[in-house]
Formats: structure tokens, C-alpha cells, sequence
């Protein structure tokens, strides 16, 4: 059993938990991910680590409620604890030698990408950061990359808060004033880094991706989590979860993260009655 | 006088149309009687063929005699000598290739049911022995194993037994390995496993689960934290896939992740989170057990059809016999000869069906089975909505990656000699690990040979 340490609402449907948990702590490193499993029922998700502190022994993780294993966490208080936590996974993001970035995050993607700043801005690199969300509702850790970033775009869709308009508007804009990136880091929805990827291919800026897809044991045993990258089948969990983002086929992972979109759906909702019901 | 009857007695089964709707264990069991008639069958031959056929050496005469003589728990004893999981063994070994292979009335009839009788005993035991196993006394050393499958489970409670401190570390986050994330309950009930494991934490076994060896700790870090030696039982991982078309729509799976869904995660039952396709029709490709295990599963969660594609003749097939005639019983519908080419996708890139050519076997090749060959003009379509790929795994590669001075071959199978050692002082590995994906009781027998070599090791330094 692992504790909840700290609990803290993001914005509507996005939120931050602490996970006591040393052994992960001790060895996170940006870009890797964690397996969690909420009770005993529960099924096995894998999160990617948005923080850690190797003195407190601590994980962050920043979920959105999307399914019923985030609902049920998200019922989950301080103080209580959640039934299985494992890692770290994946490999840490590469990030040495890198004098200056663009970090790309959308939506509770940029509670992944928020660490690779943090990383780079601590290693002495110029970190030029762009956040993209839907409205100024869902705007989350805007003060963490403020202090980690040299530049910082903040964007909306609806123009509600910040620059109107998507983050490959802002990126395309860095890049034509003159901005050389050595990379580009995106970390967001499928599709976002798909056209971060287009973009940058135009320019011939490296690019990492950081893809999250179905997964189970998180450990390459089921294969459940496999992309095509360059023409080759990859395992996200153990030969990511970053990957190179002008090879990797996004047409293919869209597809697949659609797979069990209906169960999901059906689930979260079973979960949210039996919420109401415990509440009534 | 022995039984001189040509056939075993039968082994008492759910009906297949009953059976192949729920997953409950489909083999039930012999009776008391039923086993003492079998035992008797046993010519309790002095060069005992059967022996040689086991990977573990159980003396079989003589549990079989103390079977005819009516002494179960004598006959368990004989056996818990030299296996620890015999209520496994007994369900899940291919006794057909081994001690039933060698026994000599097999040469005209059926071959005395040894592994119906290793079960019967074992579950004799298990449902009358009230004594728990008692913590021997600590001889003050630290033994780390990794991966709590059958190797890792048997080195682990035979090192207890000698009074050494043992740690099983578990990547997943419920120990048994194969045992509970594989073999489907039909098969080996998960109380049977989990009476087991129940077992070592007796002998004072503690089991860390969610700890990924080469993730959350190093093989190095274990020495440091006062281990002496290191067992790596970390199984076969990384599933293997065809390279063919169309591998990555929805509604493929590897055998891995469809079994794993099913028997850890449960996601048949009501309660559980875990989604899984229910499929109207199912190809599974592939001819060993756990292709049986995928396509028995599959028509279990309410497939109308199910094949399996096996590109040889069933001869060459390596499931178990008993699981080929359960499969078929059951509705499994056998296309063999049948080779995979394509897998064929929907507008919303689910599968729709998959593409075969029919084959005919020429030449033996290296590993003596004749080799298939594609018959002109033989394309045609499997109707199917889903497709599990059951053809193999290759070895997880986070401790060969993050571990040095450990050899491995070209498959990423780490290198063990005939005591499991590796080629690094103090790190002995056995199972999958070693000799990439086989059986229950070959891994083992493997964690037993390295148990004892950990003994001679660490009383040598």
C-alpha cells in the first residue's frame, strides 16, 4: 500500500497527488513513468512522473479523470492509500548536452513536459517553453514553468487566457523570428505532437515525443503498449515512452489509444453512480 | 497382482459444453478409488524409466506404490522430496515427453496416469494437512531472487529450507509468474498458487512485489544491501509478433497481453476494470499450450468461433495432448497447415479478418520438424475479429541492459552453466531467463539445481 502524501486540484478534471514511495523516488528521472493500480480490482495504468523528491521519499503524479481507475483515484484523499505503485519505467528523457529547447506541452501533458524543463532549465540550458490548453480554466502549473523557462508562451484555444491559438502557431513564430532549438521536446495529446512533428520536419529541428498508449504490465511483457516507429514495431514501455516524433507513425497510435474508448466510457460512468450512490 | 487394464482410468472433466462457458477448472480430479486403481497399473519397474523422463528426479515407483498402498500423505511426502509444486506439476508438466513418455506400459496401451497421481496426492495434501511448514532456523545469510515464477519460487523455497534469508522481488504486483499472469484458472486454479506461495512465507520467505529488478533497484545495489548471492528467474518476456500486415490494428493481441488481461487482471469477472475485446471470432496463431490457453480463454468470454492457425501438421504441434483433445472438445476449431499473411482492417482500423495460405510440410529442418511450405494459389480469408499471436517470447531485456559483466547468447538469453551460475560471481539465473520460453518444470528444476550451487557457493567463501 502506498500513501497519499499531498492532494491537490489543478483545474476541473485535472489533479496532483504525492505518492509516498522511496523506492521510486530515489531512482525517477524525468520522462520515465509509474504503474499504479487503485484497489484491488483495480486495473493497472501507467502515469508518467510529473515530480519527485528523493528526500520525502516522494512521486508526483498529475492525472486527468478520464476512465474509472482516475475517477476512483480521484475519490482517493490524503492521508489514504492506493493499493499497488511501481517504477520507475520507461527511460529517462535524454536531455544532456542540449544548450537550448523549445519544451512543447498540452494540456495535462505539460504536467509530463514541466520536469523536462525543470531538468534542462537546472542543467543550464535556455528553455523557451509554449503550454497549450482549451480555456483559461484548464491552465495548470503556470507558475513551475514560469521558473524554469527563459520564455514562456502560454496559449488557448478560445483565446480566454493568454495568446489565442494553438502551440504550433507560437512554435512556428519562435522558429521564423530567429529562435535556433537544438530540440524540440512535445509532450501533449497524440495529435498536438503529431503537428509539432510536422512542423519541425519542415525545419529539420530534432524532435522528441513522449507517447503514453495502452499498456498493462508496463515492463515489455504483453506488447499491448507497441508503436511503429520508423518502420519498426517498438515497445513504448521499455524502448520509450520518448521517442524520436519524425518517425514515429501518429496516424496508427491514434487508432490504437482508441481501442477500449467505449469500455471506458461505460466504466467511468458505472464508477461516477456508484460515487452518487455512496454519497446519497 | 497389478492393473493390467491397456487404458488409465479417466480423469473425471466438466462436460465441454458446460466447461467452455465458465472458467472454472475443467479437470476435477480422480477419487480416492480411482487413484488406487490407477496406481496399481504401475509395474514398479527396478531401472524406472519414468524417472529418467522427469526434469526434477521425482522417485515415481515409489509415491505410486504408497498411492496403491492407500498412504496418500506417504506418497506426497515421497514426492515434496524432490519437487516443491507438485499440485502444479501434476496439472501443467507434459508428462506425455516426459516420465509417461518412458513408462513401459505405455509400449502397449496408455502409459500409468503418473501426472493424475502427482495431482491427487498433492491435492490430497493440500485438502487434509493441517500443519503449516515451520521456519527453520536463520543461518544469517541473504539470498535475493528475482521474479517470483516457478524457478524463482523453487530456488527460493529450497534455500529457506536450509536456513537462508530469502527475498523474492516481483515486477507485477501478485507473485506466481507464469502461474497467475498465463495459465488460465481452468487449468491451474490461483488458490493452488497462492497456497504455495502462502507455503514459502511460512519458511520465512518475504516477497516484495512492484519492485522491478533493473528499474527500481540494480542487481548491483543488491549486493550492496547484503545479499551474497542473486537468483534472476525474471522469465521470458518481450512477445514476439509476425511482421506480417496489419499486426497493429485493434483486436490483435499477444497471447501475453490477452492472457494477462484475463487471468491477473480478471477482466471476465463483473468487477473488474480491465476492459478486454469480447470477439465475435478469434484466430489464434500458434501451436503450443499457450495458444491452446488463448483460444480456450477466448471461447470462454463467448466467441461463436475460434481457430487455431498453426502452419505444420498437428503432429508437430507442442501443446500437450491433453490440451489439443481439451481445445477440440471444446469447439476449437483446428486450421492447421494454415500460415498467416495479412490481417485486414475496417475503415475504423479494427480487424475484419485475416488473410492465410494454405502450407504442406517438406524437408525436416535443424530442429528435426518438417519444415512448411506455402502451396501455390492457396490464399484465402479467415472471417475474424480478433487475432492473438502465440508464437513465442523473447527474453525482458531490463536486467541484461542494466546489469554488467553478464553474459547473454544471441536470443538475449543470459548464459547459465549446468549450476545456473552466469558469468558474473554470485549471480545464478534459471527458467525462461535462460533458455527461453519452456516449461513449469524445466524452470523448475533449474531454480533448484541453482539453490543448492548458491549453498556450496556461499558456504565456500
Amino acid at each position: 500500500m502506498y500513501k497519499i502524501t499531498r492532494k491537490k486540484v489543478l483545474n476541473p478534471t485535472v489533479t496532483l497527488m504525492d505518492i509516498y514511495a522511496p523506492l521510486v523516488a530515489k531512482k525517477a528521472e524525468p520522462g520515465q513513468f509509474i504503474i499504479l493500480r487503485v484497489d484491488e480490482n483495480g486495473e493497472r495504468i501507467p502515469l508518467t512522473i510529473a515530480d519527485f523528491d528523493r528526500e520525502s521519499g516522494t512521486v508526483t503524479i498529475i492525472y486527468q479523470i478520464v476512465g474509472a481507475t482516475t475517477e476512483k483515484l480521484n475519490h482517493k484523499n490524503e492521508g489514504e492509500f492506493i493499493e499497488d505503485f511501481v517504477g520507475p519505467l520507461g527511460t529517462a528523457s535524454h536531455t544532456d548536452g542540449l544548450k537550448k529547447v523549445a519544451v512543447v506541452g498540452g494540456g495535462v501533458g505539460c504536467a509530463i513536459a514541466y520536469p523536462v524543463a525543470k531538468k534542462l532549465h537546472n542543467s543550464g540550458c535556455e528553455v523557451h517553453s509554449i503550454i497549450g490548453f482549451r480555456n483559461k480554466e484548464l491552465v495548470i502549473l503556470e507558475e513551475e514553468f514560469t521558473a524554469v523557462s527563459d520564455k514562456l508562451c502560454l496559449m488557448t484555444d478560445d483565446g480566454s487566457y493568454g495568446t489565442k491559438g494553438l502551440v504550433t502557431n507560437a512554435l512556428k513564430e519562435l522558429i521564423d523570428s530567429g529562435e535556433k532549438y537544438d530540440e524540440v521536446i512535445a509532450i501533449g495529446p497524440l495529435v498536438m505532437m503529431k503537428f509539432v512533428s510536422k512542423l519541425t520536419k519542415e525545419y529539420g529541428i530534432k524532435t522528441t515525443v513522449s507517447m503514453n498508449p495502452v499498456m498493462v504490465d508496463g515492463t515489455g511483457m504483453c506488447g499491448g503498449c507497441r508503436l511503429t516507429v520508423g518502420g519498426e514495431t517498438k515497445f513504448a514501455c521499455v524502448d520509450g515512452p520518448d521517442f524520436d516524433g519524425h518517425l514515429v507513425d501518429f496516424d496508427e497510435a491514434i487508432e490504437r489509444s482508441s481501442m477500449y474508448r467505449p469500455f471506458e466510457r461505460e466504466k467511468h460512468d458505472e464508477a461516477c453512480n456508484l460515487f452518487k450512490k455512496e454519497v446519497q | 497382482m497389478p492393473n493390467m487394464s491397456l487404458k488409465k482410468n479417466p480423469m473425471p472433466a466438466q462436460e465441454p459444453d458446460v466447461r467452455n462457458k465458465n472458467f472454472k477448472e475443467v479437470a476435477l480430479g480422480y477419487t480416492k478409488e480411482a487413484a488406487v486403481d490407477e496406481a496399481n497399473r504401475c509395474l514398479n519397474c527396478k531401472n524406472m524409466p519414468c524417472v529418467s523422463g522427469c526434469p526434477v528426479n521425482i522417485n515415481i515407483p515409489a509415491f505410486i506404490k504408497k498411492l496403491a498402498e492407500s498412504d496418500f500423505e506417504g506418497a506426497y511426502s515421497v514426492i515434496s522430496q524432490s519437487s516443491s509444486l507438485p499440485a502444479v506439476c501434476g496439472r501443467v508438466c507434459p508428462q506425455e515427453s516426459q516420465c509417461e513418455g518412458k513408462c513401459i506400459r505405455g509400449i502397449k496401451g496408455e502409459p500409468v496416469a503418473i501426472g493424475r497421481l502427482e495431482r491427487f496426492a498433492a491435492d490430497y495434501h493440500n485438502a487434509n494437512c493441517t500443519e503449516t511448514p515451520v521456519k527453520p532456523e536463520s543461518n544469517g545469510h541473504k539470498v535475493a531472487v528475482i521474479g517470483a515464477g516457478p524457478s524463482g519460487l523453487t530456488c527460493a523455497g529450497d534455500l529457506a529450507k536450509m536456513g537462508y534469508e530469502v527475498t523474492i522481488f516481483e515486477a507485477l504486483h501478485l507473485a506466481g509468474g507464469v502461474l497467475v499472469y498465463g495459465i488460465p484458472e481452468f487449468r491451474l486454479p490461483k488458490a493452488i498458487v497462492q497456497k504455495e506461495i502462502d507455503g514459502l512465507k511460512a519458511l520465512g520467505v518475504t516477497i516484495n512485489t512492484n519492485v522491478v529488478i533493473g528499474k527500481t533497484i540494480s542487481v548491483d545495489e543488491l549486493f550492496e544491501d547484503g545479499f551474497e548471492a542473486v537468483f534472476i528467474g525474471s522469465g521470458a518476456g518481450l512477445p514476439r509478433f509476425m511482421g506480417i500486415p496489419g499486426e497493429n490494428l485493434k483486436g490483435v493481441y499477444s497471447a501475453n497481453e490477452f492472457l494477462t488481461r484475463i487471468n491477473l487482471m480478471k477482466a471476465y469477472e463483473k468487477g473488474s476494470d480491465t476492459p478486454v475485446q469480447y470477439a465475435k471470432s478469434v484466430a489464434v496463431v500458434g501451436g503450443g499450450n499457450v495458444a491452446m490457453d488463448a483460444a480456450r480463454c477466448a471461447k470462454r468470454l463467448g466467441a461463436e468461433n475460434v481457430y487455431i492457425v498453426y502452419r505444420r501438421s498437428e503432429a508437430e504441434m507442442p501443446a500437450r495432448n491433453e490440451e489439443i483433445e481439451h481445445a477440440k472438445e471444446e469447439g476449437i476449431i483446428f486450421r492447421t497447415l494454415n500460415n498467416p499473411v495479412e490481417i485486414l482492417g475496417d475503415e475504423h482500423k479494427f480487424v475484419k479478418g485475416m488473410k492465410c495460405v494454405e502450407m504442406e510440410l517438406g524437408e525436416p529442418d535443424a530442429s528435426g520438424r518438417r519444415s512448411p511450405v506455402v502451396k501455390e494459389n492457396s490464399e484465402f480469408t479467415l472471417d475474424v475479429d480478433c487475432v492473438i499471436m502465440a508464437i513465442g517470447t523473447s527474453p525482458n531485456p531490463l536486467i541484461r541492459n542494466t546489469t554488467k559483466g553478464l553474459d547473454t547468447n544471441r536470443h538475449g538469453c543470459f548464459i547459465a552453466d549446468e549450476n545456473g551460475l552466469t558469468s558474473r560471481e554470485g549471480v545464478y539465473a534459471g527458467g525462461d531467463a535462460v533458455t527461453g520460453a519452456a516449461t513449469v518444470i524445466l524452470a523448475m528444476g533449474a531454480g533448484k539445481t541453482a539453490a543448492k550451487a548458491i549453498d556450496e557457493y556461499i558456504k565456500s567463501k
